[in-house]
């Protein structure tokens, strides 16, 4: 009788003595823009929010969130979930969303300005309270940030340690077609700033190919 | 110290390796004698250690090969008995079940004998009476009267006619009666032939098992005696049933591993689809858990019912007990085996909602829309939920046999690496041997030349000592022959 127990005991102290467990999950967080004449592209974002919704798997987490004036606030998250163990309540969960995100594209409104930086913040905050093991910020935007008199972003550290973060269906601004550099600037900053903040960076502008996402 | 520098003890740096060379060598052919000792002795060692260790392993297999023997025996013994008993037992049932009603039947066969006899006895033919008129006849044809004796005759004739009619019938009668009494006797006479049809077959039977039993005994006998045929044939045998076992173990391997796909879906909606123990997700490893739960319950089954004997502590239990613990394991079986069905159930709901999710996320209406046959899918699965279990547990004949064949196989196959290690260690201290003569014959040749000054003057030396050996023969010779004159 004693045997069994000490081979218990000892098994017991091995799993205790294990180090813990990383975390496996995925945490999405989806900056969509909503300001001046990108607010038409947001149907489209509904298509990218749809697919990463249907990519992930139980205990994952996702949030939306839109840029408009100031981003930097819990306010401008539409919707968020962190899915269930259970793959049925899950996809429970993936329905519900997805309804959730139907009405806010129907209800979009421009903003006047954009606010990249206090999103992009946000979604660091979200996603490290979240500690998932794997972090993606998925950015619907022309990545051209328009800051509102006030509103302070300069030299603000960004710590992208861990993060994958993705700038999708950028499009080419009127002035981006008189001087290209301005756009080959433009992301090239944004690069800059997310791998200077330890992160890594892509850009996807074919929605249709959308494979290496997540 | 570099080789520049050693050559710097002169100008000329060839004459400095001159030096050095002719040092060298006059060193190595001083330390000639030593060093050839020295190689001798070292590869003698190795010689000598690789053949220690090549009897070593040879010793070591020929005990491998002896207990392998034993054991090999031993299975075959057992596995004979085991046969054996069988046939005994297949011996003692057909007598209890057909010469157990003897009394009964030869009771049978009596009273149809003795009903038989009683029938042939009333069936004897009784010839017909002899007429007893004749005299009467002649008497009365005697007699001295005309119309008297015609009017008497006539009468008597009628008379006569009369009685032949009346014993005509009764011969008839009787001839009906005995024939009656005849086809009576053929229920009984083929009564008689079935029941000893019967005792002939099962009295063939017995022989022919016994036969069987002769033979088998035979075999035993050659296996107790420890023969090398039958110790070869039971190798032979074990190698055969090794593949087959594991054959039917791979297949049975392939029928777990779809049990497995087909529980391990629903068991995240039990145990959740996240969590995990090591690196392996707890969903799957509480699905393996299921299975490995359903083979063990599958293997004490068969344990109880004496048709696999791993566990001598189930085989030794009462039969009682044995009773008990079949009821059990089926009863658990039966159990795992519905939860199955249900799992199997739940896998096709969940993937239905999933595919209905997924589509719905794509937009894809066309996908969404339900298969009519979908039934058929979900009643299959459920059914193999439910069997999978219970085939799963004949894997325990293939797998008792692959545990006993198993220590026979790898006693042959480390027979077998022994015998060639054994090979091995000869072959390299036999080289180890000729190497130390290289190695003495090479270190010579690099004293090639103060040997060959040493030959040209052991020639001379010999030349010269032949020379005075003539010589002083010469002058013997010469001595005597002056003595001779003189």
């Amino acid at each position: 009788m004693k045997r069994p127990v000490l081979i218990l005991s000892g098994l017991l102290a091995l799993c205790a003595c294990a180090p813990p467990s990383m975390p496996r999950h995925t945490g999405v967080y989806l900056l969509v823009d909503t300001s001046g004449t990108y607010n038409h592209q947001v149907s489209k974002a509904e298509q990218i929010i749809l697919y990463a919704l249907s990519r992930l798997q139980p205990a994952d987490s996702i949030a939306v969130a839109r840029i408009d004036t100031g981003s930097f606030t819990e306010k401008n998250i539409i919707a968020k979930t962190t899915l269930d163990e259970r793959p049925s309540t899950a996809n429970q969960q993936k329905r519900a969303f997805a309804s959730r995100i139907e009405h806010f594209i129907d209800e979009s409104t421009p903003a006047p300005y954009t606010d990249i930086t206090g999103g992009l913040l946000q979604a660091i905050e979200f996603l490290k309270e979240k500690d998932t093991g794997r972090k993606e910020i998925l950015i619907f935007s022309d990545m051209k940030e328009d800051l509102a008199k006030g509103y302070v972003r300069d030299n603000l550290p960004l710590d992208f340690k861990g993060f994958d973060v993705v700038a999708l269906n950028v499009t080419k601004l009127r002035s981006d077609n008189f001087d290209p550099r301005e756009y080959l600037s433009r992301l090239d900053s944004w690069r800059a700033r997310v791998e200077q903040g330890g992160g890594h960076w892509r850009v996807i502008n074919d929605l249709d190919r959308l494979d290496g996402l997540l | 110290m570099s080789m520049s520098s050693l050559l710097a003890f002169t100008p000329w740096p060839v004459f400095s390796a001159l030096i050095l060379l002719t040092l060298l060598v006059t060193a190595m052919y001083l330390a000639r004698g030593t060093a050839h000792q020295a190689i001798h002795a070292l590869f003698s060692a190795l010689s000598r250690g690789f053949r220690l260790a090549s009897h070593a392993i040879a010793h070591g297999e020929a005990r491998l090969a002896a207990r392998n023997r034993d054991v090999l025996l031993a299975a075959g013994r057992e596995a004979k008995e085991r046969i054996i008993e069988r046939e005994f037992v297949r011996v003692g049932d057909t007598v209890r079940k057909d010469l157990a009603n003897y009394p009964d039947m030869h009771r049978r066969l009596s009273e149809a004998i003795i009903r038989i006899e009683e029938d042939q006895e009333k069936a004897v033919e009784v010839p017909p009476e002899a007429p007893g008129w004749a005299r009467a006849v002649e008497a009365v044809a005697k007699l001295d009267a005309r119309n008297e004796g015609a009017n008497i005759l006539a009468d008597i004739h009628k008379s006569m006619v009369k009685a032949h009619g009346e014993a005509m019938d009764d011969y008839r009668k009787a001839s009906a009666e005995r024939h009656s009494l005849l086809r009576r006797m053929m229920p009984d006479w083929r009564l008689i032939q079935e029941t000893l049809g019967r005792v002939n077959t099962s009295v063939e039977s017995v022989l022919a098992r016994s036969l069987t039993i002769d033979r088998h005994m035979e075999e035993y006998d050659a296996i107790v005696r420890g023969e090398d045929r039958a110790v070869t044939v039971l190798s032979s045998s074990s190698v055969v049933y090794f593949f087959i076992a594991a054959l039917v173990l791979a297949v049975a391997t392939a029928g777990a591993a779809i049990n497995f796909s087909l529980i391990a879906r629903p068991m995240a909606e039990m145990v959740g689809g996240t969590s995990f123990v090591g690196s392996f997700r707890t969903a799957d490893m509480a699905a393996l858990v299921i299975i490995m739960v359903e083979i063990s319950m599958g293997l004490f089954l068969m344990e109880s019912l004496r048709i696999t004997r791993l566990f001598p502590v189930i085989s030794a239990l009462s039969d009682k007990m044995r009773v008990r613990m079949i009821f059990i394991t089926f009863t658990i079986l039966l159990l795992m085996a519905s939860v199955e069905a249900g799992l199997a159930y739940m896998r096709e709901v969940l993937l239905q909602d999933e595919l209905a999710t997924s589509s719905l996320l794509r937009g894809d209406a066309v996908a969404a829309a339900i298969n009519p046959h979908l039934w058929i899918t979900t009643a299959a699965q459920m059914g193999m939920g439910f069997i999978l279990p219970f085939a799963l547990v004949f894997v325990a004949i293939p797998l008792e046999t692959f545990v006993h064949s198993l220590r026979t196989v790898m006693g042959l196959i480390a027979i077998g690496v022994l015998r060639v290690l054994s090979l091995l260690l000869r072959v390299l201290g036999n080289g180890a041997r000729h190497l130390g003569t290289l190695g003495q014959q090479v270190y010579d040749l690099m004293l090639f030349v103060p040997l060959w000054i040493e030959t040209r003057m052991a020639v001379a030396a010999a030349e010269e000592a032949a020379e005075e050996a003539a010589d002083a023969r010469v002058n013997v010779e010469a001595q005597a022959w002056q003595e001779a004159q003189s």
